[in-house]
């Protein structure tokens, strides 16, 4: 297992452009191209605002306004959501790579998991303006646990995405419960209410369970609350807590590796 | 010398995960069945206990018919699936012209996939900036290569892929019928390819049904059927072998078609009208078919066409009847597989229920396409036709069969002089004819160049087997 894993350092020119090649791939073909990375985010910013600041106010205390706090949020979960999607489908897309080249399959679901954080990546400008437009500037000193927030989620994205990546491959109808699922764990998370809301501290140890809830929780604290980010323990457990899921979820990917050219 | 490619004993089962097509995680749930499902449920064996080895600089061709295990050998050496049991060792860079263009994405252009393939294969980006224009030039693409490969046709696809491969330049070249691809002109090309790849000592793995690439490529050859290794060594022997096992699995299945063909006939399914008849033979050769009421009035609408109107079938009066058809081989034997230019008899078992004074046997010599290659009758080679009663033999000798390489069908005929059919049998009995030579057309004079002044030939090493038998 391990060797496998340190082979896949060699591959990295190839996922460097497969997931370069994603990219150029998604926009190909569409008028605006790579400004979709930002009108998408944008136009769900749009909406959201709309209707928690016009139709159904939210003046909960302390997460005005509204509208960027969401978009912490949302951005990183928009992330993880799109990439176990995609990840859950890419072997069986990627199938005649598997059944016809020499190639480690796991390079396939860590593309979609990469080409989505840089997504992510590239929506990040649009906080910075909004940022500045609603003159919220946060606690410099706390941006530092932004990079880590980002490291954890990206290594815990990745071991339930190879995990998913070799289910799926044995049952289809993951994809299908994953999206429910999905859903069920966006509003299992503090993304559109605040961690901090009197409602939620009922349930605060269901929430602790949910490792979601320690990156959002970090990610809003980093960028929209004031003062220091209090969160980073949690941070750093999760982190541990992920490396954990990454090596479960290669092992799952290494068992099942040599039954997928074959069911695929 | 140590081999470049070395299979030990090597076997190869493929599994078959759960019965149905797809196992649901719902069920696997209900029915507690998920390590059940994540195991094999049924195996299907690929290769059994196949050893050999590849030197390197060699070129080694591996043949055999569809399913007999041969890509599987090459995805096993190429390092794509694991054998069951038995080693696979292999030495140097491998590169696999397995399935071309696999990894190519259709949005992107022809520019970008090129660099993923040749990553995917193992170039760096370096090397695949310095044989860019190599590849391209290969590809003949230069005008199309910055649009994207959707737009491709297939085999501008297959000569991107084929390009790419062939320029990673590796120790070690596997290859799985593509020679197939493209045109005339780029298979020429890709020989080329592999025989500069020859001179400079690379070793060549070579899956292909075109033995005659194997004869003139390989330096040895394995045939394997059903997933076992039959033969190897020497490529003309090895190929004279798969031939020979060839021919005797074709015979088995031009008899089962013949039968069938002639059952079908018999049961009075397939009958059709009489072809140049009046209106009493019309009368007694449709009895009853109601299927080929169309056929019928087409048939009598152009009774001159009809002759070359390809539906088998059989129709007539039964008075008098061909009760059994066979073609004998030059040793006596029933054979459904001639070589061009082997002697051929046709022996026709005719019974006559009553005796008749009106009688003309014919045959005739239909090829694939439908095309008549030659007729004849009794009655056209003026033999007046006196009397025939009871059970009697007839056979039409052909000295030599000079058909090119295909497959034929047969009329067999007894009918009056006037066209009113005792017994038609329209394209029942089929036969191949198979030939070395890849000439074209229909017919084979017996044939010989002689030259005289200064002209001279470079005989292929198979200069033998190209002369007619």
């Amino acid at each position: 297992m391990f060797s496998n894993l340190f082979q896949l350092l060699r591959y990295r020119g190839l996922i460097q452009s497969l997931v370069a090649r994603e990219l150029k791939a998604r926009y190909r073909g569409s008028v605006l191209g790579f400004f979709w990375s930002f009108i998408n985010p944008l136009l769900l910013l749009a909406i959201y605002s709309f209707i928690f600041t016009t139709i159904m106010p939210n003046r909960v205390e302390g997460v005005q306004p509204y509208a960027l706090f969401m978009l912490c949020g949302i951005l990183p979960w928009t992330w993880f959501n799109a990439a176990l999607t995609e990840a859950a489908g890419s072997l069986i897309a990627g199938g005649n790579l598997i059944k016809k080249v020499l190639f480690p399959a796991e390079v396939l679901p860590i593309v979609t998991v990469l080409a989505n954080m840089v997504h992510f990546a590239l929506a990040l400008p649009i906080v910075v303006i909004f940022l500045v437009i609603y003159q919220h500037p946060p606690d410099i000193p706390g941006l530092v646990w932004f990079p880590v927030a980002v490291l954890v989620q990206l290594v815990f994205t990745t071991g339930l995405a190879l995990a998913l990546a070799a289910l799926t491959v044995h049952f289809r109808d993951i994809r299908d419960i994953l999206a429910n699922v999905l859903m069920l764990w966006f509003f299992a998370t503090p993304i559109i209410y605040p961690w901090s809301q009197q409602e939620v501290a009922a349930y605060r140890r269901f929430f602790d369970f949910n490792p979601f809830t320690h990156l959002a929780v970090t990610y809003q604290e980093v960028l929209f609350f004031p003062g220091p980010v209090g969160h980073w323990r949690w941070l750093l457990a999760l982190g541990v807590a992920s490396i954990a899921v990454f090596l479960a979820g290669y092992w799952l990917f290494d068992r099942l590796r040599d039954s997928f050219a074959e069911v695929v | 010398m140590t081999p470049a490619i070395e299979l030990k004993h090597v076997s190869k089962v493929y599994r078959r995960y759960s019965g149905r097509q797809f196992a649901t995680l719902k069920s696997a749930l209900l029915q507690r069945s998920i390590l059940r499902d994540l195991s094999p449920t049924d195996t299907f064996p690929a290769l059994h206990d196949v050893s050999f080895t590849v030197q390197p600089g060699v070129t080694y061709g591996v043949i055999g018919r569809n399913g007999s295990g041969k890509s599987t050998a090459l995805k096993l050496v190429a390092g794509i699936t694991k054998p069951t049991s038995g080693t696979v060792t292999v030495r140097g860079r491998i590169s696999a012209l397995i399935e071309l263009g696999a990894g190519f994405h259709p949005e992107i252009s022809g520019r970008e996939n090129v660099f993923i393939n040749g990553i995917m294969l193992g170039l760096t980006k370096k090397e695949i900036a310095k044989r860019f224009d190599e590849i391209v030039e290969f590809a003949e693409l230069e005008s199309f290569i910055d649009a994207p490969v959707k737009t491709y046709s297939s085999g501008m696809y297959m000569r991107l892929g084929f390009a790419v491969a062939i320029h990673v330049d590796p120790d070690l070249l596997l290859v799985d019928e593509v020679l197939a691809v493209g045109d005339e002109a780029f298979t020429h090309k890709c020989l080329d390819k592999f025989a500069e790849f020859r001179r400079r000592g690379k070793t060549i793995l070579l899956v292909t049904h075109s033995l005659g690439v194997v004869e003139r490529f390989c330096d040895e050859a394995l045939w394997l059927d059903h997933g076992r290794a039959m033969a190897h060594g020497d490529p003309k022997r090895v190929v004279d072998a798969y031939l020979t096992a060839v021919e005797e699995g074709e015979e088995a299945l031009l008899a089962t078609t013949t039968a069938r063909a002639v059952a079908a006939a018999s049961s009075g399914v397939a009958e059709a009208p009489v072809p140049t008849a009046g209106e009493s033979a019309a009368q007694a050769a449709t009895p009853s078919a109601p299927t080929s009421t169309d056929v019928a009035t087409a048939q009598a609408d152009n009774p001159i066409q009809d002759m070359f109107l390809a539906s088998e079938g059989r129709w007539g009066s039964r008075e008098v009847e061909i009760a059994k058809v066979e073609l004998i081989d030059h040793g006596g034997q029933p054979s459904f597989v001639y070589h061009s230019g082997d002697p051929m008899s046709i022996r026709l078992l005719v019974k006559a229920a009553e005796p008749v004074d009106d009688f003309v046997f014919g045959i005739s010599l239909f090829n694939a396409d439908g095309v008549c290659c030659y007729g004849t009758n009794t009655y056209i080679e003026e033999m007046s036709p006196d009397r025939l009663s009871g059970h009697v033999e007839i056979r039409f000798d052909v000295a030599a069969l000079d058909l090119v390489e295909g497959t034929y069908k047969l009329d067999v005929a007894v009918h009056k002089r006037d066209g009113y059919p005792y017994d038609y049998h329209r394209l029942l009995y089929t036969f191949r004819v198979k030939s070395r030579t890849r000439d074209v057309g229909i017919y084979r004079p017996a044939h010989r160049w002689s030259f005289s002044g200064d002209v001279s030939f470079i005989l292929p090493a198979t200069a033998g087997r190209n002369e007619p038998e």
